[in-house]
């Protein structure tokens, strides 16, 4: 266990290694960052005393060196923007990403367990097939859209009538398919504060009506995939012969179901899901923009506008280690699911 | 005893304010601002930007400051007079407060100004400003090196700040004043001002809080908005998304695609006006010959369909231009009509022996002005007619300006808004012969050269006589359009839009800084 840990814990240095020096690489292309930092009347010779007190004159290895060894000491530099160090600045835009994923995350398992059950169960119930259906179209429609949609038929409202608004009948038609708007369109308002840099939206109604929109979004990525998957191991899983030992020794449908055919349709799952969840990070900087949730998704866009290259290193470092550390505790918990499993890699 | 009276006459004002109106308007009143961007520093001098200078006119008050129609306003320089040829007296108003208590006087003024000297962003336009001397408490003299008709101009950039409050030194031993580019600077998370806006609150990229100040000067103001709260929201689906759905007050700037659907919503109204940004495409005589040729340069402008690209690529949300100073500014000449006409330019082609045109490479910005790309692509295909065979290339603004400071293609697109409000600054910047030495024509990417013209331009900035001036810079634009000096394509429209119950057009200006002081809200709709 521990070797595994401390195993772990060089391959997360590597990729953060291997990621920074990528960054560093290319952020020639990312564009200069003094014209982002000055008018656009300031004389050349200012630009270039402002590109020399920066540092970026000199050669790559040696503004990689110095990046790197003020990385040991947890130093990653200022952003150019936000005039702070860039650690400070991530800390305190996590905690919006975090609810955000967080909420998103309990959508994705409250809905895509029953709903993949049930569809495995009766795979040709109208319901299974009407999922099914919408769970494509869910995944073939673009984050940012099904986003603008939410936010025109739930924030901004619609109001159509194509019934007769004189009659009663047609009224009531009318209203049921229209909406009335009202939900927050942008931003997560007033989080009350917990500690730190941690401002939460789970703590009123209020808060929470901020959280929806962009979670609905953000899930309908995801929820398809995690649907069809949880169906389709389900299907597979119940076919096995100790599922047909089980109905044959009349233990109750529920019990077979819920308790010995989920526990061994949830294995690959978490592994999935480990990796989605990396993913789904990434996916908050579309959301993030749409909705301007004040995460570090929507940090990270701006921050490429502005080439506040010293920001956007730092992020991608760091989302490194999110995803070493997320695909770590993936391997712990599939050791705890399934007992076979020995992380050490050595047989049982 | 003037004081108590004050006092006492404020008390009963209150008194009966408070007995006349309705509960719900003694509540107190909110503007919700949503921007493309929030300002980068709290420090006005660190950066010469939109952002900033909208937070200097909320939290700070300018000398003097432009009216709707270019006259200048007093504001906290209540009169102003031209001593000699280099010199000009102004008497700062007084019983005027910074936000931290402290009186603002003269020396403010003064201290304020050197910091503009020092500020990089802001040197080279107070060159011309060779010392500033407080005379008395009240009274301030601007010594200029030569003569300088343009110093009201500049005034409208100087928003005096509270030297008592940014002197000294911090905890960490830096200098409260230091203007620091990148870094943490006492300046840029600390502000006192005199404007009529207090900052309560800033998180950066999220928003920033204000409070009307108590004790403002301008007590004439009709201005009647208790609190503001900026917020930036860079996506422009998601702030028309915000206006309509009733989460903000106010938006800028509109999207000229939702210009419709602004217009047509009943609870928002919507306010545009032709701006003073001239969006134009260089031609490179440096990379291409045949630019050499002023028959070939006009032949290109000849080829060009202002009007067209304004119309239907723009929606009506440009003015078509033919010179660079729009309606209003002293260079400005109403005759000057774009000349869209193919047939002339074809004929001028053919004199120049190009009758079968050439191969250039064009390069635009795709996400810095209203529908760049898409103007690149019309302008291209315009000049497919005149067999001028384009190779367009697009790119994000933070990789463009590098490409443009090499100048890396034959025509490239810049839109410029001049700092001053004053038609020199356009011909110094964009069509004054290059000299990297004094960073004449330091966006000329057309190498247009014409040194009768820069001289007239250096005369003109020394000439006091502002109809004299006028003249001359006319002149110069005159000449610009005769010889093509560039392809002017038209000045951007400004678009705001607001909740119905904010009346934004009185505070609104083609300058895009709206005075959000005097704006007036109609307490029954709160």
């Amino acid at each position: 266990m521990i070797a595994f840990l401390i195993k772990r814990l060089f391959h997360a240095l590597l990729v953060m290694f291997v990621i920074s020096l990528i960054a560093f690489a290319i952020q020639d292309n990312l564009g200069d960052p003094v014209q982002q930092l000055v008018g656009q009347s300031v004389p050349e010779s200012e630009r270039d005393a402002l590109r020399d007190e920066l540092g970026l004159n000199d050669p790559f290895i040696t503004q990689y060196l110095r990046f790197a060894g003020n990385a040991l000491h947890f130093d990653f530099g200022y952003s150019y923007v936000f005039n702070q160090p860039t650690t400070e600045v991530i800390l305190r835009h996590l905690p919006a990403t975090l609810e955000l994923v967080a909420a998103t995350t309990v959508l994705i398992i409250l809905l895509s367990v029953p709903i993949g059950v049930y569809s495995a169960i009766k795979p040709r119930a109208w319901l299974s097939r009407f999922f099914m259906g919408v769970s494509i179209i869910g995944i073939s429609i673009p984050v940012f859209l099904t986003a603008i949609v939410l936010i025109q038929l739930f924030a901004i409202g619609v109001s159509w009538t194509p019934f007769p608004t004189d009659t009663g009948w047609g009224q009531w038609l009318n209203d049921l398919v229209s909406t009335n708007g009202g939900m927050p369109a942008y931003g997560r308002g007033d989080p009350v504060h917990v500690l730190g840099t941690w401002y939460t939206n789970f703590a009123s109604i209020k808060g929470l009506s901020y959280l929806i929109l962009p979670a609905v979004s953000l899930a309908s990525i995801m929820l398809p995939l995690f649907i069809r998957l949880i169906r389709a191991e389900m299907l597979e899983v119940l076919q096995s012969d100790y599922i047909k030992f089980a109905r044959a020794k009349g233990l109750s449908p529920q019990r077979i179901y819920f308790l010995h055919a989920l526990k061994n349709t949830m294995l690959p799952v978490i592994t999935v899901g480990g990796v989605q969840i990396g993913t789904l990070v990434a996916y908050t900087i579309l959301t993030e923009t749409v909705f301007q949730w004040p995460g570090v998704g929507l940090m990270f866009l701006n921050a490429i506008e502005r080439s506040d290259i010293p920001l956007i290193v730092t992020y991608l470092v760091i989302v490194g280690l999110i995803f070493t550390i997320t695909n770590t505790l993936v391997d712990l918990i599939y050791g705890l699911v399934n007992p076979t499993v020995k992380l050490t890699g050595k047989p049982a | 005893m003037k004081f108590k009276k004050t006092l006492l006459a404020s008390m009963i004002g209150t008194a009966i304010t408070a007995a006349t109106l309705s509960p719900a308007a003694m509540a107190e009143t909110t503007l919700r601002m949503a921007y493309d961007a929030d300002p980068v520093s709290m420090d006005i001098h660190e950066q010469l930007s939109g952002g900033i200078l909208q937070l200097s006119h909320m939290s700070f008050d300018p000398l003097v400051r432009w009216t709707k129609d270019f006259e200048f306003e007093p504001r906290l320089a209540t009169e102003w007079e031209q001593v000699d040829d280099t010199t000009m007296r102004m008497t700062v108003r007084d019983g005027v407060t910074f936000h931290s208590g402290n009186p603002f006087t003269a020396e403010d003024v003064v201290w304020t100004v050197e910091r503009l000297k020092r500020s990089p962003d802001f040197k080279a336009i107070f060159e011309p400003v060779d010392s500033v001397t407080a005379v008395d408490e009240h009274t301030v003299e601007f010594h200029t090196n030569e003569p300088f008709p343009l110093l009201l101009n500049l005034a409208t950039y100087i928003f005096p700040m509270d030297s008592q409050f940014y002197s000294g030194e911090t905890e960490d031993g830096d200098a409260k004043d230091e203007i620091v580019k990148n870094g943490n600077s006492f300046a840029s998370t600390h502000i006192s001002g005199t404007g009529p806006y207090v900052v309560t609150d800033r998180q950066q990229g999220v928003r920033v809080n204000f409070e009307r100040f108590d004790d403002y000067w301008d007590s004439e103001s009709p201005g009647n908005v208790d609190n503001i709260v900026l917020t930036p929201i860079s996506e422009n689906a998601t702030r028309i998304a915000a206006l309509l759905s009733g989460d903000v007050d106010f938006i800028a700037p509109v999207p000229p695609n939702d210009l419709d659907r602004v217009r047509n919503d009943d609870g928002v109204e919507l306010v545009t006006m032709s701006g003073t940004r001239i969006i134009l495409f260089h031609m490179d005589q440096e990379r291409v010959d045949a630019f050499k040729d002023e028959r070939v340069r006009q032949a290109f402008v000849y080829a060009i369909n202002q009007e067209g690209i304004a119309d239907r690529l723009m929606k009506g949300f440009a003015t078509p231009a033919a010179q660079a100073s729009p309606a209003g500014y002293v260079g400005h000449l109403p005759e000057l009509e774009p000349r869209y006409d193919l047939e002339k330019a074809k004929q001028l082609m053919e004199e120049a022996g190009y009758a079968d045109g050439f191969e250039i490479s064009m390069m635009a910005p795709n996400n810095r002005y209203v529908n760049d790309a898409k103007i690149a692509q019309a302008v291209a295909a315009m000049l497919a007619k005149i067999n001028v065979t384009v190779d367009l290339k697009t790119l994000p603004k933070a990789q463009y300006w590098g490409e443009f400071d090499d100048r890396s293609a034959d025509m490239m697109m810049i839109g410029w808004h001049s700092d001053t409000e004053d038609s020199a600054n356009f011909h110094e910047y964009l069509s004054a012969c290059p000299d990297a030495a004094t960073g004449a024509g330091q966006y000329n990417a057309g190498n247009y050269c014409n040194p009768e013209l820069d001289a007239l331009v250096t005369q003109a900035n020394l000439e006091i006589d502002l109809a004299k001036r006028a003249e001359m810079l006319q002149q110069v634009e005159q000449a610009l359009y005769d010889e093509a000096a560039y392809i002017p394509l038209h000045w951007q429209d400004l678009a705001w839009a607001s909740a119905a119950n904010f009346d934004i057009e009185p505070v609104l200006n083609v300058m895009n800084f709206p005075y959000l002081g005097d704006l007036v809200i109609t307490p029954d709709d709160q």
